[in-house]
């Protein structure tokens, strides 16, 4: 590896990247905006379909009409911990415990909550049903909140794929990697200079989405910066070596980004970005666990929401890490000039 | 003088098609190689496997009399037949970054002087014309001072005047013993620029030599034309000459001794043609409709 020849290579591409004003606009607005619009769009019960967290599981639908509700999907839970905070974090609307002493608990910041109380207790014919209502206790969790730090992962997912992937492809279509070749730089070294080049520039948009962003919603920051760092480092390192991966032998530019947005797509909707999986199909949860994209949305909802620290977060790490370190071996041995 | 590069029994198979079949020649170092033929006819993947950028299927090339390492590439400039820069870089900026990437390189200043670069310098590269573009892809073939530069048709697309500009910067880098290999189908082009040419067709060198030799070799020293309407019967021509659509032709090594008989036979002389033969027909002689026919 020859550093001087790594760093040329750097400049070059950091240069393609800030001079190009519409893409650098794109890269910093983009996820912005979609932050703000979320907080808009989340600001209104628009919904009409919400999730019941049921402790205890199944009771005699008879004796409780609430149950036959539609539009309602009732999941099962075991442990009233754990449920609580899920209640909490927007992934459920509302959690029951039909049991001896029914009771109920509700988020008061979530206007899907509130709706699904109105429709519990109206299922009552008694104006005084005997349900005894509870609020989740702690420090309140907006739904923005709760998106955000899978808006910023998103943004570093897109930022890297794309950033490394198309444009890769886009050099060896036009005859950019060919004319490279002809030079002593080695097939590493350059795939080394632009996983450098990107993650720059993944640090660079996400800390300015961060604290634009946070400017204008003032979201919470329980936890490590440094450990929120290091999730979205070791996911863009994963994600870029993905692009690589990708991109190692591709020509056209077409079907590289037909490749790309197969993969994306499942991970932003798999991945826990927009809404929770909780009661999905199995099959899609167990999916989402060999995503990278769920690795660094779990992790960094827990720095952000639940205050954890670098060792908390250790073993998202440690995953991103080894998938970022498979991949970059595979797209270096399948790397192609031309 | 001794080879700089030589080419032994080159193979290149493409799926359906032999592209190159058995080339061989040397290139003395100091020398301008001009490597010509038709489209297709298996010029540029000969030039690539000597560049390095495509594997041969067969045969060998040697680099000072030794098979190529990694150090080749620090020795050897390339200007491909169409090569794109990464977006959104100056002139100055591309010339730079090649620069970086050899463990030396000649110093740039000397580099813009001699390609004429010096009012483009801070210009956007996809905003150069043809002949600045090639100017500026020379400069970067040149960076690190190689021995050997690689030329695939570097005046293809240019207009006549600055197709011209660029052979004088050849000739500057000819003139600094640097040895050239390039492939054109500007006859007037290898005629003006190398010692030595190789008329490539469907993957075989058909004939190899100084121009001025294979002028000599194939043809008489003169082509003497007069239009058929000149003489008194265009159906009974004069002797040695044949018709070729609207002239009678004649091939002659004594233009005098032609001259003498087209006297005595009565013909004006008014619209007679002299020329002399030139790649051109040596191409069109090779390589023409004729021989694809055979």
């Amino acid at each position: 590896m020859n550093l001087k020849r790594i760093l040329a290579v750097v400049k070059a591409r950091n240069r393609e990247f800030y001079r190009d004003k519409a893409g650098l606009g794109w890269n910093i607005f983009m996820p912005a905006v979609m932050v703000l619009g979320l907080a808009f769009i989340f600001s209104s019960p628009e919904e009409n379909l919400y999730k019941v967290g049921l402790l205890g599981g199944a009771t005699d639908t008879q004796s409780t009409p609430f149950l036959d509700t539609r539009h309602i999907r009732f999941i099962a839970q075991n442990n009233e911990a754990a449920a609580i905070e899920k209640l909490r974090y927007h992934r459920i609307d509302l959690l029951l415990d039909l049991r001896a002493q029914p009771r109920y608990w509700l988020n008061e910041l979530s206007p899907k909550s509130y709706i699904v109380e109105r429709l519990l207790l109206q299922s009552y014919s008694n104006p005084s049903p005997p349900i005894k209502r509870e609020s989740v206790s702690g420090r309140p969790v907006r739904y923005v909140d709760w998106v955000l730090p899978g808006v910023l992962a998103m943004n570093v997912m897109f930022s890297s794929l794309w950033g490394v992937g198309w444009v890769i492809v886009r050099y060896r279509k036009n005859g950019v990697l060919r004319r490279l070749r002809a030079t002593p730089l080695r097939a590493g070294e350059f795939l080394v200079a632009q996983i450098i080049s990107r993650l720059l520039v993944v640090t660079l948009v996400t800390l300015i989405v961060f604290a634009g962003t946070n400017a204008l919603l003032d979201f919470p920051m329980r936890g490590s910066y440094p450990a929120l760092g290091l999730v979205f480092l070791s996911g863009a390192i994963a994600l870029v070596s993905l692009g690589l991966t990708v991109s190692a032998r591709v020509r056209s530019e077409e079907l590289a980004d037909g490749l790309l947005n197969l993969i994306s797509w499942p991970m932003m909707i798999l991945s826990g970005v927009w809404f929770s999986l909780e009661g999905t199909n199995p099959w899609a949860q167990r999916i989402a666990d060999f995503l990278p994209l769920t690795h660094m949305v779990d992790a960094a909802r827990r720095i952000m929401l639940d205050g954890a620290g670098l060792l908390d977060v250790a073993l998202e790490v440690s995953i991103l890490l080894s998938i970022g370190v498979v991949l970059l071996t595979l797209s270096a041995r399948a790397f192609r000039w031309q | 003088m001794p080879a700089l590069i030589e080419v032994d029994n080159l193979v290149k198979d493409y799926p359906g098609v032999r592209a190159v079949d058995g080339v061989s020649f040397s290139v003395d170092a100091g020398s301008c190689f001009g490597l010509l033929g038709p489209n297709g006819a298996g010029k540029t993947t000969t030039l690539e496997i000597l560049e390095g950028i495509t594997d041969a299927d067969g045969g060998r090339v040697l680099y000072l009399g030794a098979p190529r390492d990694e150090a080749y590439r620090e020795v050897v400039g390339i200007q491909f037949q169409t090569t794109a820069m990464q977006d959104f870089q100056s002139v100055h900026e591309a010339l730079q970054l090649f620069a970086s990437l050899y463990s030396r390189h000649r110093p740039l200043g000397e580099l813009i002087e001699l390609c004429n670069l010096g009012e483009l310098l801070e210009r956007d590269t996809r905003k150069l014309s043809g002949g600045q573009r090639q100017r500026l892809l020379l400069a970067i073939a040149l960076v690190n001072d190689p021995e050997l530069v690689f030329l695939d048709e570097p005046t293809t697309g240019l207009d006549p005047q600055s197709r011209r500009n660029f052979w004088q910067l050849i000739e500057g880098i000819k003139q600094e013993g640097k040895t050239i290999l390039l492939t054109t189908h500007y006859m007037e082009e290898a005629s003006v620029l190398c010692d030595e040419i190789a008329v490539i067709d469907r993957g075989q060198i058909i004939e190899q030599g100084a121009p001025e030799h294979l002028l000599a070799r194939h043809f008489p020293r003169a082509l003497i034309r007069i239009p058929l309407h000149a003489l008194s019967d265009p159906a009974n021509l004069p002797p040695g000459f044949e018709a070729r659509h609207d002239h009678a032709v004649a091939a002659s090594d004594d233009i005098e001794l032609t001259l003498s008989s087209l006297r005595q036979q009565s013909v004006a002389l008014d619209e007679l043609h002299i020329s002399t033969p030139t790649l051109d027909d040596l191409f069109l002689k090779l390589t023409g409709h004729g021989l694809r026919e055979s």
